[in-house]
């Protein structure tokens, strides 16, 4: 009986969504040599590059001191900025799930904004805003703080364009899940944290991690508004991606793939990551849906 | 009184949800908020639990002032509409959740704790299920489970919103039975948020019928059902038909036996039951004939079309036993003779 229904149930879907073949081949087809075309093969020209002078050139220019240098920085960024967005995130989700307020729309729409804005213009903003000549510029170098071309620009540039991406995974998984969950918890005794922690977290665990992961990679791969408020000060103020372009323009190509590579390897990861994430996120549903046939 | 409020009010914009509502609940009844939908019930349940606040007003649990508490110090259990049961706890650590969240002074052992949730499983009858997830039950079964972890930390009043709404029909009759049995071992004064009537007169031994914000009337289930205050709760509550003295039924009731010299109102309402159907005999007036009936269990509802002198047509409802209807060997088109028992009489 079962395979019977099984098979029809196919057969009729096939009637519905049948394309004739060279139309299936050339789909595709056509996704899979773009995706070689131009992720594939740059992605190998990186590797071929970085090791076009052999092993030790590359260990070299990796372990050269601006580039060392480099990746501290940029891994400073990533583990202040990382918290500061997540942190901003799970407010800014609380608040417009929980919450009904004149404006909230117009926050909703300002959490987009470094997603539609150039990344360039962030830069620009916080140099017109702190740099020599910017509004509290002179404040700020009267008080021998430094914050254009030194590292607390580079971190603010990194969260203006990293803001956007724990928010926008929880807003819309907060409000579908609703409030009830946690009046339930505040009902039986718990206090607000322990609300937070033992119900609201567990249930937007999932989408928070693949926040996190997404702000983490855009944190230390950002270029743009980092670039116009780093300075490009040697073993200072560069970062692993402005590191490579800097390479690059002085013809050092060993050292400028060498770092590309870094950063490439880090996209990998980033993406296994996420591939995990989901895996372990099916899984979990799979299981409780088997246990209820 | 175990559960007081006094003068609450709640607007939302410019609607208004509760005008100035007064209750009184004694210790130990099961009172069931009874009213249409937008009637102002849920807010009133949410504004006794301390998930939503008054405008004005004051609520005391057990005598102590409670309107500035926040919910968690209410000492109440709530039970939500669609359960809101802990999708990532088991059912054990759903029902332990309440007790295990206590500050550690006065939190139990967990061994004790343990010994509890089983007890409590024990008493909804799901203590089988202690290992599953709220995913893998069904309605009824997850209904249980939000009591049972509403009860583990001993609330001194029990709310329940809607708690049948979203049963099916066999699930919520059992249920029902079962909640009112299981009052009655606990005794825990319980509020519940319905607008089945049916379902308040069968289980609440207290019923509260709202409407647009306001309090409509407070008595026992066979009370309001035989003293309506007014002609919302008489519509509300049950079956019933409605004679308008305006309308040129004054003549009419009056040959139906319904002395409207005694009136107390002009709209007479008449409950299906309090309706005697005869067969016409032949010779006299009449100007109603049988429309159809249908079976409801052991009784007969029988649709009776009233052609007034002026040619207004008006359909009237009685109900009998079975075997009374049957007895009678009436047939469709027949002509018939009523005569009304009693009426309640509305301005």
């Amino acid at each position: 009986m079962n395979t019977v229904s099984a098979t029809s149930f196919l057969a009729s879907k096939k009637l519905t969504l049948s394309d004739p073949d060279w139309v299936r081949y050339a789909l595709i087809g056509l996704s899979l040599s773009i995706i070689g075309l131009f992720l594939i093969l740059p992605l190998l020209t990186v590797l071929i590059e970085a090791f076009a002078k052999g092993w030790t050139a590359y260990s070299a220019s990796l372990t050269h001191p601006d580039a060392l240098a480099a990746m501290r920085l940029t891994l400073l960024v990533a583990v202040v900025t990382v918290p500061l967005t997540t942190m901003f995130g799970v407010s800014a989700a609380w608040a417009i799930a929980r919450f009904d307020f004149r404006g909230k729309s117009l926050l909703i729409t300002l959490i987009d904004l470094p997603f539609s804005v150039s990344p360039v213009i962030a830069g620009l903003v916080y140099v017109l805003i702190f740099g020599a000549q910017g509004w509290l510029g002179p404040w700020f170098s009267a008080h021998d703080i430094k914050i254009i071309f030194a590292v607390p620009g580079i971190i603010l540039a990194t969260l203006f364009v990293t803001f956007p991406f724990v928010a926008r995974e929880l807003i819309p998984l907060m409000q579908e899940i609703g409030h009830e969950e946690e009046e339930a918890a505040l009902s039986l005794g718990a206090s607000g944290w322990q609300t937070f922690f033992k119900v609201t977290m567990p249930n937007v665990k999932w989408g928070l991690l693949n926040g996190v992961l997404l702000c983490n990679a855009r944190a230390m791969g950002e270029f743009g508004a980092v670039s116009v408020v780093s300075g490009h000060i040697r073993g200072l103020t560069n970062t692993l991606p402005l590191h490579v372009e800097v390479s690059y323009n002085e013809y050092d190509f060993v050292g400028s793939f060498a770092g590309a590579s870094v950063l490439a390897a880090l996209a990998v990861v980033t993406l296994v990551f996420k591939t995990v994430l989901e895996w372990k996120q099916n899984q979990e549903l799979k299981a409780t849906r088997q246990a209820v046939e | 009184m175990s559960i007081s409020v006094n003068h609450i009010s709640k607007h939302f914009g410019a609607f208004t949800a509760l005008d100035n509502i007064s209750l009184d609940i004694p210790e130990g009844e099961l009172v069931a908020l009874l009213g249409p939908s937008g009637c102002g019930k849920t807010t009133l349940l949410r504004i006794i639990a301390g998930l939503e606040q008054a405008d004005q007003g004051d609520v005391f649990l057990k005598g102590d002032k409670v309107t500035d508490k926040p919910v968690k110090s209410r000492q109440i259990g709530f039970v939500f509409q669609h359960y809101a049961l802990f999708r990532h706890m088991t059912v054990f650590d759903n029902v332990a959740f309440g007790l295990k969240v206590k500050p550690r002074r006065e939190r139990l052992s967990n061994e004790v704790i343990a010994k509890k949730v089983h007890a409590l499983l024990e008493l909804v009858q799901l203590d089988w299920l202690h290992d599953r997830y709220p995913d893998q039950l069904s309605g009824g079964q997850r209904q249980r489970i939000a009591l049972a972890r509403a009860l583990a930390v001993e609330p001194s009043v029990l709310l329940l919103d809607e708690p049948f709404g979203a049963l099916d029909a066999s699930v919520r009759k059992d249920l029902r039975q079962w909640l009112r049995n299981l009052h009655h071992d606990l005794n825990v004064t319980s509020i519940f948020v319905t607008h089945d009537q049916e379902e308040a007169m069968e289980v609440a031994s207290q019923v509260v019928v709202l409407n647009h914000g306001r309090i409509e009337q407070q008595g026992a289930p066979g009370d309001i059902y035989d003293h309506p205050a007014n002609a919302f709760v008489s519509r509300f509550i049950g079956q019933t038909n409605v004679f308008d003295l305006d309308e040129h039924d004054a003549d009419w009731l009056q040959t139906a036996g319904l002395s409207t010299a005694q009136q107390k109102g002009k709209i007479a309402h008449v409950r299906p039951h309090d309706i005697v159907i005869e067969k016409s005999t032949a010779g006299t007036d009449t100007f109603v004939t049988l429309k159809d009936w249908q079976h409801l269990g052991s009784l007969i509802r029988i649709e009776l079309v009233k052609s007034g002198a002026n040619g207004q047509v008006a359909s009237v409802y009685a109900e009998m036993p079975n075997d009374q209807f049957r007895r009678l060997q009436l047939n469709r088109g027949d002509k018939v003779e009523l005569r009304i028992r009693h009426a309640h009489w509305f301005h």
